[in-house]
């Protein structure tokens, strides 16, 4: 007999972990990551490296200072997942302490305080991002051309080191506003949609991840398969993701039908900045968003709304970030009305009650 | 030639689909366990009253002779599983993962294995009234097998307070490693058809519904062979999910409707009955035979060789485990039922009771027993839960110590049934806490009860005080009035005499409740 205290059953349980979900997730984000790191080179490595560190390092303080355990919170993947996920969407040449500042802000504040894993309001990594963006909208808006490493305008190692930690000439060099920046600007010259899409980076440049922008906002393409893979090993549902894309995609459309000139197109919208990035990894963030399917439905739909809101009528060219912590905090409220219905109950928690006829009630 | 009912089947909520582990023992035949050296037979085998005892230490019994009679409107008796001689009635530890002792009957078979005169069964069983087929269900001590225990002729006695239309015959048998039903069903076929039919006649009902697993093909064709001729009998084949065989979601699968909360299955016209019952419901009327053994399969990773097992009731654990080869190597958990809502079995020497269908001896690498983690809100317990409820808010609830907030979340609803904690990635040992909850609310209800009858016995006892007190109280003020007229009186009479003395005569015995 086993020594083991009395638990209740069941005594089967699925292969599962927290490592096990955070891994999928990391296993999913992995190809957009790669395309990333490939087309911004040494600098972007090196950030992203740092970014996960710090957040690591972060981790492993503050379960110092709790008198948690190391090792299973640690191994559990969930603070290497954060910096993952904070380092998609700094500017990928940003310097060394945007990553650093950003990995301590994502874990303690985002994370730690509330009590640790499962305990925060708000996505970690979008909280950092948020208080980054706030506090250093230069460094967080100087975006780069790609340029793939290797290629023969690519810094090398050395040159990055330069980059990330010192200031190089290079830098501002390469320097170039993402999609939906520039077009933000050029409406704001008088400028109409169509023509300043012909300065802006095409729709093949976005599903392909040519266009400049952040580590996540690469390659609409590669983050939608990873997003796939997420659903089909049902790591997150289709909820939030299609109703954040759907809602949209909707007002895109309306919008762009009203007013062609001033208002992109859905396509536009889908594949640019951080939509895929944000529908399929960062608004289905599992701690962060509802349980419920209809209150995924609810979220997923107002983060949609949120981001295009932002998107086009706000002073900010992007509003993924914004969008997803303001649903964060409706998500008690969500959680609290949206619940499925008790089996042989109502939605009002009555029991069911059939006429004679054996219709219900 | 008859085949899967074509019926349009209706889709539960939730579920999950374990590793059904079926194949260790489903091809094993039905094998009769050689007689045990003692059998402990308990009174309580049932829900509801414990049998009351009927025989003596040193008694003499035979095979069938009645043990213990049923007591009270839920109750069930027990009969002797085999001829021998009676070695004691006392305490002996239960079949439950608490080990505590339990009235039990000890018998040490003679090894003769002689029928009682009386067990005679009915030549043409179908000719019998609905009334005389569930006194003789009752009479055999035949409760629900599927492992809830409840006696099968008060079900059987339901169409006389429900309208009922529907017999259900539970052959989902869900719960992985577990193939009991599925060999009965495979082996003795008409067995089970005519005790379903007998059920059904005892219901009144027209439509008996056969649900079988789509992952036991063979005994859906065994019983559909079987059931040929019998128009009013459908062989209907189940999505293989768990928990598919909790009755009302079996109900809700095939007919549709669900059953509302706290009602039975009753209430929407269905009475749903479990395999081996029916089997025991044939051999108790058409051969008298009262409920005295059953199939148990004895499975799991740490079994040397798993088997289905034809045991007497009382026979220790340990015997089967002995049968079987014994264990590989020390098993993590040995559980009596299926590994999702099984409980532990305290020790091998408990006895194989009337619910039990199952022993398993679970590896370490069956169990995937983990370190408890925080919870992620993941939202896998609310996509797994059949019964549409909110594990992960419940559980909180329950460790914050605010049970009421958990019932409002359903608490009461929850079927036990282990999904959620079967794919929480944290491990978190979610039946645990709402067993808990519901344990710590029936003794929150209990000591409520007791408070408010101590409060109503003291307010009683305080009123009844007072108006004994009112009435001395007036009785002495009468007294006092009387004996100032009087002492008037006679003062008055004879001014000159002294006052008389009153006193010897005084006190009388008041009314006392």
């Amino acid at each position: 007999m086993s020594d083991e205290p009395l638990v209740a059953g069941p005594y089967a349980h699925e292969r599962s972990s927290i490592g096990r979900t955070m891994g999928l997730v990391m296993l999913a984000l992995l190809p957009a990551t790669a395309l990333s790191l490939y087309q911004f080179g040494w600098p972007a490595i090196l950030l992203f490296l740092l970014t996960i560190t710090s957040a690591l390092l972060a981790e492993s303080g503050s379960l110092y200072l709790m008198g948690k355990p190391q090792k299973p919170f640690l191994l559990d993947g969930s603070a290497l997942l954060t910096g993952w996920l904070l380092a998609m969407t700094l500017p990928p040449w940003a310097p060394w302490w945007i990553g650093v500042l950003g990995g301590l802000i994502a874990i303690v504040i985002g994370k730690q305080v509330f009590g640790g894993i499962g305990q925060n309001l708000f996505n970690p990594a979008m909280v950092a991002r948020v208080a980054l963006l706030i506090s250093f909208p230069l460094q967080m808006t100087l975006f780069t051309t790609p340029v793939p490493l290797f290629s023969p305008q690519a810094p090398g190692l050395l040159e990055s080191f330069h980059i990330i930690f010192g200031r190089s000439p290079m830098y501002d060099a390469m320097s170039s506003a993402t999609p939906l920046g520039h077009i933000k600007t050029e409406l704001s010259r008088g400028i109409t949609v169509d023509q300043a899409m012909g300065g802006a980076d095409s729709i093949d440049q976005l599903l392909l991840g040519t266009a400049s922008g952040s580590l996540g906002e690469i390659s609409a393409l590669l983050i939608l398969v990873g997003g796939l893979l997420l659903i089909w090993k049902r790591v997150i549902s289709w909820h939030i993701p299609v109703a954040m894309l759907g809602t949209l995609a909707l007002l895109a459309t309306i919008f762009h039908l009203l007013d062609p000139l001033h208002y992109s197109g859905p396509l536009f919208h889908l594949l640019s900045g951080g939509a895929m990035l944000g529908a399929f990894f960062i608004a289905t963030d599992l701690v962060t968003s509802p349980v419920s399917s209809r209150g995924q439905l609810v979220f997923g739909a107002g983060c949609g709304a949120l981001v295009y809101i932002i998107r086009t009528f706000a002073g900010y060219p992007e509003g993924v970030a914004f969008a997803v912590l303001l649903m964060n905090a409706c998500t008690p409220l969500i959680d609290h009305y949206l619940r499925p219905r008790i089996y042989g109950r109502d939605r009002r928690g009555e029991p069911l009650s059939y006429t004679d006829s054996g219709e219900e009630a | 030639m008859a085949g899967i009912a074509n019926m349009r089947l209706f889709r539960i909520r939730g579920g999950v689909h374990p590793e059904d582990h079926k194949r260790l023992s489903a091809e094993q035949d039905i094998e009769n366990l050689p007689m045990p050296t003692l059998l402990h037979i308990p009174l309580q085998q049932h829900i509801g009253v414990p049998a009351e005892p009927l025989v003596r230490r040193g008694q003499v019994v035979r095979k069938g002779q009645i043990l213990a009679r049923s007591q009270g409107m839920i109750s069930a008796p027990v009969h002797a599983p085999t001829s021998g001689r009676i070695m004691g009635v006392g305490g002996y530890p239960a079949h439950h993962s608490s080990g505590l002792l339990v009235r039990t009957i000890t018998l040490r078979p003679d090894g003769y294995d002689e029928w009682d005169d009386d067990c005679e069964g009915v030549a043409e069983p179908f000719a019998l009234s609905p009334e005389e087929i569930a006194q003789q269900v009752a009479e055999a001590g035949i409760v629900g097998m599927g492992g809830a225990t409840f006696p099968s002729a008060v079900k059987l006695n339901l169409h006389k307070r429900y309208r009922l239309d529907t017999l259900v015959i539970n052959g989902a048998e869900c719960e992985p490693y577990l193939t009991c039903d599925d060999r009965l069903m495979r082996e003795r076929p008409e067995n089970v058809r005519d005790g379903v039919l007998l059920m059904a006649r005892a219901l009144g009902v027209k439509q008996i519904l056969f649900a079988i697993e789509n992952n036991k093909p063979e005994a859906q064709s065994a019983m559909i062979k079987a059931v040929e001729g019998y128009p009013e009998l459908q062989v209907v084949g189940l999505p293989t999910r768990y928990p598919m065989g909790s009755e009302k979601h079996l109900v809700q699968t095939l007919i549709g409707k669900e059953t509302p909360a706290r009602g039975l299955t009753a209430d929407i016209g269905v009475v749903v009955h479990n395999i081996a019952t029916a089997a025991a419901v044939n051999d108790a009327l058409r051969h008298g035979r009262p409920l005295l053994s059953r199939v148990v399969t004895v499975s799991g990773g740490a079994i040397r060789q798993p088997r289905n097992l034809h045991v007497l009731i009382g026979t220790p654990l340990d015997d089967l485990v002995k049968y079987c080869g014994g264990f590989y190597d020390q098993p993590a958990r040995l559980i009596s039922g299926g590994p999702m809502m099984g409980q532990p079995v305290p020790s091998l020497r408990v006895p194989v009771v009337k619910g039990s269908n199952g022993l398993l001896a679970l590896s370490e690498e069956e169990v995937q027993s983990r370190e408890q983690m925080p919870c992620i809100r993941c939202a896998s317990c609310v996509k797994a839960c059949p019964c549409g409820l909110f594990p992960l808010s419940m559980a909180a609830h329950i460790r914050a110590g605010s049970l009421e907030a958990s019932v409002e979340l359903g608490l009461l609803d929850c079927i036990a049934c282990g999904s959620c904690s079967y794919v929480c990635p944290s491990h978190i040992p979610l039946v645990q806490y709402f067993n808990y909850a519901k344990g710590e609310l029936a003794a929150r209800q209990r000591t409520q009860h007791k408070q408010r009858e101590t409060k109503r016995l003291a307010e009683a006892r305080t009123a009844r005080m007072e108006a004994i007190k009112k009435a001395k109280r007036e009785a002495m003020a009468k007294r006092k009035k009387e004996m100032a007229e009087k002492k008037a009186r006679e003062t008055a009479a004879q001014e000159a005499t002294a006052a008389a003395s009153s006193t010897d005569k005084q006190p009388k015995e008041e009314a006392q409740a």
